[in-house]
C-alpha cells in the first residue's frame, strides 16, 4: 500500500466527504471526520520521512506517466506542507465536536463535516498535485467549501463575509486559471516539472509574462496579502470557532505555497528574481503588511478580529522572507509557514473555548477569565508569546531566520521594521492579557474552564509551540532543505 | 499595431472585452445578485480564452472517425475544452453557492444592496460586537 | 402553468426522450463528445420541466430530496470507489486497466473505467443539480 500513499492522502478525506451525508449522524459524522484526518496525518508523516530518506517520489494517476497524465509529485516542500495541512486537520477535527454543537444546528452538523473533509482534501490535493490545472481544481474544491463553512456562523454578518470571501477568491481563482492558460499556450505543457524545462525557451515572449502577472495577483489574493486582504478579517472573525482554527492555519499557508511553487518551481527562481524582479515588488508589500496590519490589530475590540488582522501581518512576514530572494529567508519562511500555523491554532481554539462559555469573544467579556478559565487563557498567553517571537516557542525561530535573512542581506532597516512589529504583537496580545488577567470577572457566575474536549486540541498545538520552539533544529533543517530545493528548481 | 493583427486575433478582442465588462460590473454594481451576474461574464471570458485556444484552423472535431490514421487528419485541440469544462462546472457550483448566501442575506438583512448591508452592519456593531 | 393541456402534455411526452436522451449522451460519451456531466445536466433537466408543469410537490413525490441528496454523495463515492478498486487490484489509483476482465486485453478496461467514472459524475451532477433546484423552487419568499 506504501507506493499509493500520494493518492490516498487525498482520497481518504475525499471518500470519507460523501460518507458523512450518508450516516446522517453528527457524531457518527465527527468520528469519520476524526479517523480521516488522523489517517491522513499518518501518511503525511510517512511521505515526509520518504521523502526525506529517498528523494522525491512521483506517482502518475490512471497509470499515465506524466507529462501526459496528471502527476502527483511529492518533495520535501510540498511534503512539509502536507504536514502541517494535516496536522491542523487532525487536531481541529476532535476539537470541532464540542464547539459544533454548540454553534452549529443538529441538522447541519453531518454537512458541516462533509465540507470540512473537502476543505481538507481540497487544500491536500493543492499542494500534492503537479499538475497546474489540478491546482486550480482543488483550489476551487477548498474555496467552495470553505465559503460554505464560513457562512455557518451564527452571526449574521458570517453570511456577508462569506460572499465577500466568495467573490474575492472566485476572481482570484479566474486569474489563476487565466495565468495557467496563458501558459498552456505557449508550452503545450500542464506537467509542473515538464513547464519548469519548457518554460526557459519562452521566457522573452510577452505571453508568459502577463501569465506571471496574472497569477500573481491570484495568489496575493488567495493568501491575502496586503492590499488584497480585505476579505480575511471578516470572515476568519464571523466563521465558527473551528472553521477560524482550521482555516487560519492552512488556507493562506497552501496559498503561500502555491505562490512559492509556481514562481520557483515552474518559472524559477532565476525568472522570477532576474526577469520578474519578484523580491523588489513583494518586499514593499510585505513590510506595509506587517506594520500597518499590527498596527491595525492594535485598535481591535474582537478579539477574533484582532488575530485575523495579526494574521495578515504574518503572512506579511512570510512574503517579507521570500523577497530576500536567499535561502535564507525562503528558510524563515517555510519554517513561518509551520510555526504560525501552530500558534494561530492555538490562539483561535483558545478564542473557540472562550466563545462555549462565555458566547462572545469582544475584549470586555475576557475580563477576569484569567482566574475562570485558567486553562484557556493560559493556552492564549502561550500562543500569544509565540506570536510575539519569546524565546522557546516557535515565533522566536521564525523571526530568527527572518532576521538572519535580513541581516545577511544587508537590510538592516528591515530586521529593525521586523523587531518593531514584534513589540506591537507584544502590545495587543498583551491588551488581551490585561483584561484577563488584571479585571475582576463581571460575567455569569456559572462560567467554568471549557470542557477538556475542546481543551486538548488547544493544549496539544501550545505544547507543540513549545516543542519545537526548544528542539528547533529538526524543524529548521527540513525548512531549509527545502528551501534550497526550491532555490535550486526542479531537475538539478 | 496593423488592422491585420486585430482581425486575426478577434477572440483575443472578445475575451478582453467580455473581461473588462464582467468586472466593471463586479466592482460598480452595488446589488449582490449583479455582482454574480458580472463574476459570471468574467469567468465566461476564460471559457472562451481556453475554447479558442483549442481551435486549429481547417480542423475538425476531436472525434474518432474511420479516417482516422490515415495521416493528414488535423483536429482541434480537446484538451482545453476538457480543462474548461470543469471550470464550467466550477463556476456553476460558485454561482449557486453565490446565490444561495445572496438569498441568506437577503432573508437576514431585508436587502440585497450592499450599502444598505453596510450601514445595517456599522450600526449594529457596538451592540454586536458585545452580544457576540 | 397546471391548466394549460398543452404543455401539460408535452412535458409528458418530452420528459422520457430527455431521460432517454441522458443516457444515450453518458453511454455514447466515450465514442463521440458527451459524458456524465452533460448527461447529469440533462437528467435534472428533465425533472425540472417536470417540476415547472406539474408543481414541485408531484415531483418530489417521486424524487425526494433526500434521495437527490443522496445521489450527490453516492457519485462522489463511485468515482472515488472505482479508484480505491483498481488500487486494491494492485495498479496506481484510477489505472482503468486493472478493471479489465481479460488479462490479454487490459485495454478493454478503459472502456468500464471511463463508464464507471462517468457514472459517479452522472449521479452527482443530477444529484446537484436537482438539489440545487429544489433548494431554490422550494423556497417560500416573503417578498413574492
Amino acid at each position: 500500500m506504501a507506493e499509493h500513499y500520494p493518492a490516498l492522502q487525498v482520497v481518504v478525506p475525499l471518500l470519507a466527504a460523501p460518507l458523512c451525508l450518508f450516516v446522517r449522524n453528527g457524531r457518527a459524522a465527527w468520528g469519520l471526520a476524526v479517523l480521516a484526518s488522523w489517517t491522513a496525518l499518518g501518511i503525511s508523516l510517512m511521505l515526509l520521512s520518504r521523502v526525506m530518506s529517498s528523494g522525491v517520489i512521483s506517482y502518475a494517476l490512471g497509470g499515465w506517466a506524466p507529462p501526459i497524465g496528471i502527476e502527483y509529485r511529492v518533495d520535501v516542500v510540498n511534503a512539509w506542507v502536507l504536514v502541517i495541512v494535516s496536522t491542523i486537520g487532525a487536531l481541529v477535527a476532535p476539537y470541532a465536536l464540542t464547539s459544533v454543537e454548540r454553534e452549529i444546528g443538529a441538522r447541519r452538523i453531518p454537512l458541516f463535516y462533509a465540507a470540512y473533509l473537502l476543505c481538507l482534501s481540497g487544500l491536500l490535493g493543492i499542494t500534492i498535485t503537479g499538475d497546474v490545472f489540478n491546482v486550480f481544481v482543488f483550489l476551487e474544491i477548498s474555496s467552495l467549501s470553505a465559503y460554505a463553512l464560513i457562512a455557518l456562523g451564527q452571526d449574521r454578518r458570517a453570511l456577508t463575509s462569506a460572499f465577500r470571501y466568495l467573490v474575492a477568491g472566485s476572481v482570484g481563482a479566474t486569474f489563476i486559471v487565466i495565468g495557467i492558460g496563458l501558459l498552456y499556450s505557449m508550452t503545450g505543457s500542464l506537467n509542473m516539472a515538464d513547464l519548469a524545462q519548457l518554460l526557459p525557451g519562452v521566457w522573452e515572449s510577452r505571453t508568459v509574462k502577463v501569465a506571471y502577472g496574472f497569477l500573481a495577483v491570484g495568489f496575493c489574493l488567495k493568501l491575502a496579502l496586503f492590499p488584497l486582504h480585505l476579505w480575511l478579517p471578516n470572515a476568519y472573525t464571523y466563521a465558527p470557532s473551528p472553521v477560524t482554527a482550521f482555516m487560519a492555519s492552512t488556507a493562506t499557508k497552501v496559498a503561500v505555497y502555491m505562490l512559492l511553487r509556481f514562481f520557483l518551481t515552474v518559472f524559477g527562481a532565476a525568472f522570477s528574481f532576474d526577469v520578474m524582479a519578484l523580491d523588489r515588488v513583494l518586499l514593499p508589500l510585505a513590510l506595509v503588511a506587517v506594520v500597518s496590519m499590527s498596527l491595525v490589530a492594535i485598535f481591535q475590540v474582537n478579539v477574533k478580529r484582532l488575530l485575523a488582522y495579526s494574521s495578515v501581518a504574518q503572512i506579511g512576514y512570510m512574503i517579507l522572507g521570500l523577497s530576500f530572494a536567499t535561502v535564507t529567508g525562503l528558510t524563515a519562511t517555510l519554517l513561518h509557514l509551520f510555526n504560525h500555523a501552530l500558534m494561530k491554532g492555538a490562539l483561535f481554539m483558545a478564542m473557540g473555548c472562550v466563545m462555549y462559555r462565555v458566547g462572545s469573544v469582544h475584549i470586555d467579556a475576557m475580563a477576569g477569565l484569567g482566574r475562570r478559565m485558567p486553562a484557556t487563557m493560559a493556552a492564549f498567553v502561550a500562543g500569544g508569546l509565540s506570536l510575539v517571537g519569546v524565546p522557546l516557542t516557535v515565533g522566536f525561530v521564525s523571526k530568527w531566520y527572518l532576521i538572519l535573512g535580513a541581516l545577511e542581506r544587508g537590510w538592516w532597516p528591515v530586521a529593525v521594521l521586523v523587531l518593531i512589529a514584534s513589540l506591537m504583537a507584544l502590545v495587543y496580545i498583551w491588551r488581551v492579557v490585561e483584561v484577563a488577567y488584571f479585571r475582576e470577572f463581571t460575567g455569569d457566575q456559572q462560567t467554568r474552564e471549557a470542557p477538556w474536549t475542546l481543551l486538548w486540541p488547544t493544549w496539544a498545538l501550545v505544547a507543540l509551540n513549545l516543542y519545537f520552539g526548544i528542539a528547533a533544529e529538526r524543524t529548521a533543517g527540513i525548512a531549509r532543505q527545502a528551501a534550497e530545493v526550491l532555490m535550486t528548481g526542479i531537475g538539478q | 499595431m496593423t488592422l491585420d493583427l486585430l482581425l486575426t486575433h478577434y477572440n483575443y478582442w472578445v475575451v478582453i472585452f467580455l473581461m473588462m465588462v464582467g468586472f466593471y460590473i463586479l466592482i460598480s454594481r452595488g446589488n449582490l445578485i449583479k455582482k454574480i451576474v458580472g463574476l459570471n461574464v468574467f469567468q465566461t471570458s476564460v471559457f472562451m480564452l481556453y475554447i479558442s485556444l483549442g481551435k486549429i484552423t481547417e480542423g475538425t472535431p476531436p472525434i474518432l472517425v474511420d479516417g482516422y490514421g490515415e495521416a493528414d487528419v488535423v483536429y482541434s485541440n480537446p484538451l482545453p475544452h476538457v480543462l474548461i469544462l470543469t471550470a464550467i462546472v466550477v463556476g456553476i457550483a460558485t454561482t449557486s453557492v453565490g446565490l444561495a448566501l445572496a438569498v441568506r442575506i437577503k432573508e437576514a438583512y431585508g436587502t440585497l444592496e450592499e450599502d444598505e448591508i453596510t450601514g445595517i452592519e456599522a450600526g449594529i456593531e457596538p451592540a454586536g460586537e458585545a452580544g457576540g | 402553468m397546471r391548466e394549460e393541456i398543452i404543455v401539460r402534455v408535452g412535458a409528458k411526452v418530452l420528459a422520457p426522450f430527455i431521460i432517454m436522451f441522458a443516457l444515450y449522451v453518458h453511454f455514447h460519451g466515450d465514442y463521440s463528445p458527451g459524458g456524465g456531466f452533460q448527461a447529469g445536466v440533462i437528467l435534472a433537466a428533465a425533472f425540472a420541466l417536470l417540476a415547472l408543469v406539474y408543481g414541485l410537490e408531484e415531483v418530489q413525490r417521486v424524487l425526494p430530496p433526500w434521495f437527490v441528496r443522496g445521489c450527490a454523495a453516492l457519485g462522489v463515492v463511485i468515482f472515488a470507489g472505482v479508484g480505491v478498486v483498481t488500487m486494491l487490484l494492485g495498479h496506481n489509483y484510477l489505472a482503468y486497466n486493472a478493471l479489465a476482465p481479460d488479462p490479454t486485453h487490459p485495454e478493454h478496461g478503459q472502456h468500464y473505467g471511463i463508464l464507471l467514472v462517468e457514472l459517479g459524475v452522472l449521479v452527482t451532477v443530477f444529484g446537484v443539480m436537482a438539489t440545487v433546484f429544489y433548494l431554490f423552487a422550494g423556497r417560500k419568499g416573503q417578498a413574492s
